[in-house]
């Protein structure tokens, strides 16, 4: 199994989304007052500043934005795993996360911007919490 | 911090100005001690204005904007900026280490499980690029090939390659970057900075001081400051210099056309490919026009030169290369270049702080021979 970092607690504005993650959802926030998609996860909307956000859970289903594959890594964790994808997808709600496409058999060719692609809650080796990835549909 | 003093030393000497002179004190708060409380101590300054803004690299693009206005403003007359780095001989791996997040943030809880490098952020701006506007590796690896040219012709820069046991220190073709092992998809390692040692210091002073300093001054014109960071549905290949360039060039009232030098921030190619544009020079998706054939060469006919003292690709990048790009453009607009460009009257020197493709920021300054 991986074993990726974990998040780190306490901290205001991800537990919410790592709690989601926990119970296998996948969730962004939406501004009450202005309508916009929230993500990052904060406790502010940042187009219109107010604070009556509400949180919603994602179909956990969109596109690669971009990705690149890193081949030289120094990091605890990834050092040891060989060649592995960094990406923004952009999920069907309207927000952009930092993730990893994980299962195509050789990364450098078998992943293409556009990409459809749908979340999965990769276990870890230690930690309690699993790590949102993404896998091509 | 000792390496601040000593540029600083230089700097003012170079300008005739005294020690006792300098009222003004910017730094970007790297290094160890530093940073405005303790640097006026250790070097022995007692400044009217301090100035610690850090916006990564381009700290000093920002700085510069900041000296400007302040000496117009009359809060001081004589300001340094200054910069020290060992971050070769300390092996600091910039662009593919790992970071310690012993205290967890908003940004480290959201993106520390991936593994992203510095350099993947940028691999992923060069690969969105790739795929919206149909650029070519081919054109990424004619940025590095140019730069290399210049820096053969400068000696420090041949000095820093050879210090840091560069594999071929010669001059570069597109070939040879695309066979040089990929650090992340789709950048080669030719196409990423180096991780040297460095240092530099700039005088920057008001008109009146400047009418008596040893070496004819060159004209601040404009400048221009931004950030820019993800956004749901943004589009990552356009850098925050998309709004500091027309900023910086309206202030300054000249036109991208007519600027001789570009000294644009080469953390890697695809860095100099979004800045380009972003600044003008290039409508956006093609800059691959702008730099074929080594069309930006010092000694190609065409109006437009870049990154003349070797870059961070192949003379020096100690972390936070925003001094050097001012430093050079002033050489060029002197006459005192080892790339020089002849008649050379207009720079610009535009840096990009953070992360190209995440959070960054953008400084411009242009500036103008006497
Ligand atoms: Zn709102």
């Amino acid at each position: 199994m991986p074993n990726r970092p974990q998040p780190a607690f306490p901290e205001p504005n991800t537990q919410e989304y790592w709690e989601g993650v926990k119970a296998g959802e996948l969730r962004y926030q939406t501004c009450n007052d202005c309508s916009n998609v929230v993500f990052t996860p904060r406790r502010h909307c940042d187009r219109c500043g107010g604070t009556n956000l509400a949180t919603k859970v994602s179909k956990g289903e969109g596109e690669v934005y971009t990705y690149s594959v890193v081949r030289q890594s120094g990091m605890p964790g990834f050092r040891e795993m060989g060649a592995y994808t960094v990406a923004y997808v952009d999920l069907d709600e309207g927000f952009r996360v930092l993730t990893s496409v994980v299962g195509a058999a050789d990364p450098t060719k078998d992943i293409k911007i556009g990409d459809r692609v749908k979340v999965e809650f990769e276990k870890q080796d230690s930690g309690d919490y699993p790590i949102p990835v993404f896998r091509q549909v | 911090m000792e390496m601040k003093a000593q540029s600083i030393k230089a700097a003012l000497d170079d300008a005739g100005l005294k020690w006792s002179d300098v009222d003004g004190l910017y730094d970007a708060q790297d290094g160890e001690g530093g940073g405005g409380l303790g640097l006026a101590a250790y070097l022995g300054f007692k400044p009217s204005v301090i100035d610690t803004t850090q916006v990564g690299g381009s700290s000093y693009e920002f700085q510069t904007a900041h000296a400007w206005r302040d000496i117009t403003a009359g809060k001081c007359k004589v300001a340094v900026l200054s910069y020290g780095s060992t971050a070769a001989s300390n092996r600091v791996a910039i662009g593919t280490g790992g970071r310690a997040a012993p205290i967890p943030t908003w940004a480290s809880n959201m993106e520390g499980s991936y593994g992203g490098t510095l350099i993947s952020n940028y691999a992923m701006v060069k690969n969105r690029h790739l795929h919206m506007y149909g650029s070519t590796m081919e054109q990424f690896a004619q940025i590095s090939v140019t730069t290399r040219k210049h820096a053969m012709r400068n000696p420090e820069a041949v000095k820093a390659m050879t210090d840091l046991q560069f594999v071929g220190i010669n001059e570069i073709t597109v070939a040879d970057v695309l066979d040089s092992r990929i650090i992340a998809d789709p950048l080669h390692l030719l196409e990423c900075c180096m991780v040297s040692d460095g240092g530099g210091a700039l005088v920057i002073v008001s008109a009146d001081v400047a009418r008596d300093t040893k070496k004819k001054p060159v004209w601040i014109i404009g400048s221009g400051e931004a950030t820019k960071y993800r956004e749901n549905g943004g589009d990552i290949t356009v850098s925050a210099g998309a709004q500091s360039g027309p900023i910086a060039f309206a202030e300054a009232d000249v036109k991208p056309s007519e600027i001789d030098i570009a000294m644009i921030y080469d953390s890697f190619t695809i860095t100099v490919a979004t800045c380009l544009e972003d600044l003008g020079f290039a409508p956006k998706g093609q800059f691959g026009d702008l730099v074929k054939d080594g069309q930006l060469n010092f000694d190609n006919p065409y109006k437009l030169t870049l990154n003349t003292d070797g870059g961070g690709l192949s003379s020096n990048h100690p972390g936070m290369r925003g001094l050097f790009l001012l430093l050079e453009s002033v050489r060029q607009l002197r006459g005192e270049s080892t790339s020089q460009v002849d008649g050379a009257k207009l720079a610009v020197a535009h840096g990009n702080g953070g992360l190209l493709g995440g959070t960054h920021t953008g400084g411009t300054v242009i500036l103008a021979k006497d």
